[in-house]
């Protein structure tokens, strides 16, 4: 095996077979399943039992008049016949869920804000929200019987609903296209994608220089030096680590996806399913229904349709690998340029400052992602696969891709070079923290 | 033959010289000491040995070629600032390194077991660098660094650093590794550490080489027909019956029946046991051989 092979060997196994890398590889998932998982959990939980809510209202609106809900059930007290004090006795005994005391006032304004619920526990806010909604709707009926407006009428007219179809007119081959856009799709696939490339550049970047640390602290380096060029190990610590980091997200992807869909399969109860089927069934014979469904779907694809996803993965990848590169050397540079951890502070500061930079101009210009700051931003290398992979989503220009690309590939090799000129004089020195002026100096350095 | 030539090396830091125009030659099968003081240049010198720098101007020949980045292969290099990975266990490790030398894993599986089990280091294998000691780290570092049977073997400051028991252990397989046929580099400030131990030496000092050659040939330059007398009797009083041309070199004030004495050009140590026995009895005469440090100090302070 070549030596570049082995160096890049060492340093992935080295860190795949830590215990801290298993953990991180499991808890990851764990977490990120567990925040997709937990609030479908507590939903199904919380509408899992049924609820009574006792009404006393001494207004003579409400009932009868609030629509029952899932498992969501009311029960109405004759106010000519029990007191407010009866009525809390009673349910102080009872089971029931909750007691809606709607006192009687003269001034119909007046009864939304004395209106009480007595509970046991602490309330669900979904189900005070749905109680408050039906009051509310409840009682603007009322107001509107008092100025003898006719409900139905205005009901009508409250009930538009505004939905402007944006549509991107594109011309490919002389004939025009028409997509219907939508922001919110591109915005998150844009967003997910450039802050996995800012965690990653973070993460790994951050392991280059703490494994040249190790090695010039440990003293080994000039052992290894003696068989293979420093370039060649700096290349393959980078290369390995990279190969680290590739691994861990892939293992987080595929775990991720297994947990939720094993989790899906134990939650969801058979009597659920089955009713779900039946719900299909009757779907596919009732053309309401049909045509709703249709609706949802033609809405997803309306969401992530436009975007071309062959394009966000390649270039997702290009940009994970080339914006690793170019910091990883720097990284790399920077770990060999000192003896300890302490010391690296006052070089982390220009390479992180450019990162931090690209993630808020990257976060800002999803509003406006084809204007000037977000063209610059995404061809400057610095801040490119941050800033590119946020607009990319959004269609960008082939020309502006490859030139993007292109002065990517450039800096990083041109990174690569310098970092390798500081690192083969830095890994052999001890004891003096370098200014930058020796550092230039250092690049200078023949042979 | 020499296995190693370097000549006329330069090496410059920016405007900092730290090689100027050094060469050597370094026999075959010969124990080579680089000498000199800390700073003189040595570690430049054999880091560009090792090809871990290029020198600026100069040509390098191993072994009757252009020195190329294949030879590493034959090379074996104990660094100065040496260690090893502390969280790797020694047996990965060890291959590790072997591998990068050039050796398949089952060659390095091979001679890692033999010199584990000459060191008696068997049950380290699966060990963590952190848990030896540091007299065991020592002998792994050894041991990785002549496991390819190198030709040429570079050891910068071996003994820094090296308990006592270790030291010993080391220099008896450095000899033994010599008498095998490798050639050896010694890299010293310590010039009397190597004196045992090596045939050829080079000074160097401030950048530049000002003395190399056999160490026997050297110390017979420096030698200035002195010789270290002890007697019994005339206690103190001796020296008087010496001629004038006899130089007293030194006398020993606690020890008053024992002196040295530079004899003039021609004369022999039989002269001076001829003047001095009708006088005293003779319990020992030494000659007087510069040590490496000395000539050292008197090739700066004639520079």
């Amino acid at each position: 095996m070549n030596r570049i092979g082995l160096i890049i060997k060492r340093e992935f196994l080295s860190r795949v077979k830590k215990k801290s890398f298993l953990i991180m590889t499991l808890v990851g998932p764990i977490l990120m399943a567990g925040i997709m998982i937990a609030p479908a959990l507590i939903a199904k939980t919380a509408s899992d039992e049924d609820r009574t809510i006792i009404v006393l209202d001494e207004t003579n609106f409400i009932i009868n008049n609030i629509k029952e809900k899932d498992n969501l059930h009311f029960k109405y007290l004759d106010p000519s016949v029990v007191s407010i004090e009866q009525g809390k006795e009673k349910f102080k005994d009872s089971e029931n869920y909750g007691l809606l005391y709607i006192p009687y006032r003269e001034n119909v304004n007046s009864i939304q804000d004395n209106i009480k619920l007595f509970i046991h526990q602490d309330i669900n806010l979904s189900t005070q929200s749905y109680v408050e909604g039906q009051i509310e709707s409840i009682i603007v009926k009322q107001k509107l019987l008092a100025e003898q407006i006719e409900p139905e009428k205005v009901e009508g007219a409250l009930k538009t609903n505004v939905n402007i179809a944006a549509i991107k007119i594109s011309e490919e081959d002389g004939s025009v296209e028409e997509k219907e856009s939508r922001v919110e799709g591109k915005m998150g696939v844009g967003f997910v994608a450039g802050f996995l490339i800012y965690l990653f550049i973070f993460l790994y970047g951050a392991q280059v220089m703490r494994g040249v640390i190790e090695e010039k602290s440990s003293r080994i380096v000039e052992v290894i030096i003696s068989s293979v060029k420093p370039f060649q190990l700096m290349m393959g610590k980078i290369i390995g680590i990279a190969a680290v980091g590739l691994t861990q997200f892939l293992l987080w992807i595929i775990l991720t996806f297994t947990i939720i869909t094993v989790a899906g399969l134990v939650l969801a109860d058979p009597m659920d399913a089955a009713t779900i089927v039946e719900q299909q069934a009757q779907a596919t014979q009732n053309p309401e229904i049909q045509a709703q469904t249709n609706d949802i779907m033609s809405k997803v694809s309306v969401l992530f349709g436009d975007i071309s996803f062959s394009e966000v993965i390649l270039s997702f990848l290009f940009y994970f690998i080339g914006g690793y590169l170019l910091y990883g050397a720097l990284f790399a540079a920077i770990g060999s340029a000192v003896d300890n951890e302490a010391d690296t502070q006052q070089f982390m500061l220009p390479v992180t400052m450019p990162m931090i930079l690209a993630f808020v101009v990257g976060s800002s210009i999803i509003e406006n992602p084809h204007g000037p700051t977000a063209f610059w931003f995404s061809m400057i290398p610095f801040t490119s696969p941050v800033v590119m992979m946020v607009r990319i989503p959004f269609g960008v220009p082939l020309w502006e891709i490859l030139l993007s690309m292109s002065i990517l590939i450039a800096t990083f090799i041109g990174a690569v070079w310098f970092a390798g000129r500081i690192y083969r004089v830095g890994i052999l020195m001890y004891g003096k923290k370098p200014t930058y002026k020796e550092l230039i100096k250092w690049a200078r350095y023949k042979g | 033959m020499d296995l190693f030539v370097a000549k006329n090396i330069t090496k410059q830091y920016g405007n900092y010289t730290a090689l100027n125009n050094v060469s050597i030659n370094v026999p075959e099968g010969s124990v080579f000491g680089l000498l000199g003081p800390n700073g003189a240049g040595k570690t430049s010198l054999i880091r560009i040995i090792n090809q871990i720098t290029a020198p600026d101007t100069g040509e390098l020949i191993f072994n009757g070629e252009r020195l190329k980045p294949q030879h590493v292969a034959q090379i074996g290099y104990l660094p100065e600032e040496r260690g090893l990975y502390k969280k790797m266990k020694v047996g990965e490790q060890a291959m590790y390194l072997a591998q990068l030398k050039g050796l398949s894993a089952n060659e390095a599986k091979a001679k890692l077991k033999e010199w584990f089990l000459k060191f008696g280091m068997e049950t380290w294998w699966d060990k963590k660098v952190d848990e030896l000691s540091k007299g065991m780290a020592q002998k792994v570092q050894f041991v990785v660094t002549v496991l390819h049977n190198p030709k040429l073997l570079i050891f910068d400051e071996p003994f820094s650093g090296f308990d006592p028991i270790n030291t010993n252990l080391i220099k008896n397989e450095i000899r033994e590794l010599n008498k095998k046929g490798a050639t050896i580099i010694f890299s010293t400030h310590r010039m009397e550490s190597v004196e045992e131990i090596c045939n050829h030496i080079a000074l160097i000092n401030k950048s530049n080489k000002i003395l190399d050659g056999p160490l026997d040939e050297i110390r017979d330059q420096y030698r200035t027909n002195t010789f270290e007398i002890e007697y019994n009797g005339m206690n103190g009083e001796l020296h008087t019956k010496l001629p004038d041309n006899f130089e007293v070199v030194t006398m020993e004030v606690p020890m008053p029946n024992k002196m040295r004495i530079k004899l003039p050009e021609g004369s022999t140590p039989n002269d001076l046991l001829t003047t001095v026995l009708p006088h005293t009895q003779v319990q020992a005469l030494n000659e007087v051989i510069p040590s490496v440090n000395d000539i050292f100090i008197r090739t700066v302070e004639n520079a």
